[in-house]
C-alpha cells in the first residue's frame, strides 16, 4: 500500500494555485513574497517526489535540484523583504496599490 | 498536435532504465494515511497564511504549512532535504518575514480590505491554473507508478556529490548567496540623508 506519484503532483499543483492566488489578489507586498514562496516550495515538492519515484534515485539529481532552490529561495526572500523595508521607509506603505508612482 | 507527447519509457536511451520502469508501471497504490494528514495540514496551512487578516497569524499559519511540507519530504525518504527544510524556511525565512512585518508596522490588522481590487480576475486565473495541472496529472500515464525500492542516501553520498559532481553549482550558489546577503544589506540600509 503506497501513495501514488500522482497524488503527491496533485498536492504540489494545489499548493502552486494557493500561492498563485495569493500572490496576485493580496494587497500586502510582504504576503505577495509569502505567495511566491509557497510556489517555490511547491517546485521543491515535484523535484523529491520525482526523484522518488524516478528509474535511478542513487544519482541524486533531484535532491541537488531541490537543495539549490532552496538557496536561491532563501537569497531570494532576502532581498524581496530588503526591498519591501526600504520601499516601507519611503512611502510610509506596503500597500501595492498605493505604490503606483511609475503608473503609466 | 503540436506537442507530441510521449510516454517517458520511449524517450529512455538505456536498455536497463527501460526494464526498470516497466517492472514499477500501473502498479495500483493508494493514498497512505500519512500522507492524508500531512497533506492537509501543508494545503491548510498555505490557505490560512494567504486569507488570515493578521500578517502575524499569517506567518504562523506559513509555518505550519512548512512543517508540513518538511513532513512530507520525510515520508519520500528525504531525510536531508527535509531537516534542510525545516531549518531555512522554518529557522530563517520565516523568522525574517516576521522581521520584516514588524518593521513595516504590519503587526496591527489592516481597517481596509486585504485584497486587491482585481482579486476576481486574479481567482479565476489561479483556478484555471490548477485546473490545467490537474488534467494533466491525470492523463499522464508517467504518474500511476507505484513507489520504487526505497534508495540508501546517505547525507555522506550527498556531500561527495556536492564536492565532486555539483562542485560548481555550489560554488555559483555560494557566490549568489554572498551577493543576495550584501545585497539585501545595502538597500535596507538606512540613508544617512534620510536620517536627518
Amino acid at each position: 500500500m503506497t501513495t501514488p506519484l500522482a497524488s503527491y503532483l496533485l498536492v504540489s499543483a494545489l499548493l502552486f494555485s494557493i500561492g498563485l492566488a495569493g500572490a496576485l489578489t493580496r494587497r500586502n507586498a510582504i504576503l505577495v513574497l509569502v505567495g511566491i514562496e509557497l510556489m517555490l516550495n511547491a517546485a521543491n515538492l515535484n523535484f523529491i517526489a520525482f526523484w522518488r519515484y524516478g528509474p535511478n534515485p542513487e544519482a541524486l539529481t533531484g535532491i541537488m535540484f531541490a537543495i539549490f532552490a532552496i538557496g536561491v529561495a532563501a537569497a531570494e526572500a532576502a532581498v524581496g523583504l530588503a526591498l519591501i523595508i526600504s520601499i516601507y521607509r519611503h512611502y510610509k506603505t506596503t500597500n501595492l496599490d498605493q505604490i503606483d508612482s511609475m503608473r503609466g | 498536435m503540436l506537442l507530441d507527447v510521449r510516454p517517458l519509457t520511449n524517450t529512455m536511451p538505456s536498455n536497463v532504465t527501460i526494464e526498470r520502469l516497466d517492472q514499477l508501471k500501473d502498479v495500483p497504490g493508494e493514498v497512505t494515511l500519512p500522507f492524508f494528514i500531512l497533506s492537509v495540514l501543508t494545503i491548510l496551512g498555505a490557505a490560512a497564511a494567504l486569507t488570515l487578516r493578521n500578517l502575524v497569524h499569517c506567518v504562523l499559519a506559513l509555518m505550519l504549512a512548512f512543517v508540513g511540507l518538511a513532513g512530507l519530504y520525510l515520508h519520500l525518504d528525504a531525510q536531508f532535504i527535509g531537516f534542510a527544510q525545516i531549518l531555512v524556511y522554518i529557522g530563517a525565512v520565516a523568522i525574517l518575514i516576521v522581521f520584516a512585518i514588524l518593521l513595516t508596522r504590519g503587526g496591527e490588522s489592516p481597517s481596509q480590505s486585504i485584497v486587491s481590487p482585481s482579486w476576481a480576475i486574479s481567482s479565476v486565473v489561479s483556478v484555471i491554473v490548477f485546473g490545467v495541472l490537474a488534467w494533466t496529472i491525470r492523463s499522464s500515464a508517467t504518474t500511476r507508478h507505484s513507489i520504487p525500492p526505497q534508495p540508501e542516501v546517505t547525507v555522506k553520498q550527498i556531500g561527495d556529490a556536492l564536492m565532486s559532481r555539483f562542485a560548481l553549482p555550489l560554488e555559483v550558489i555560494g557566490l549568489l548567496l554572498t551577493a543576495a546577503l550584501v545585497g539585501a544589506v545595502t538597500i535596507a540600509m538606512q540613508d544617512k540623508q534620510e536620517m536627518k
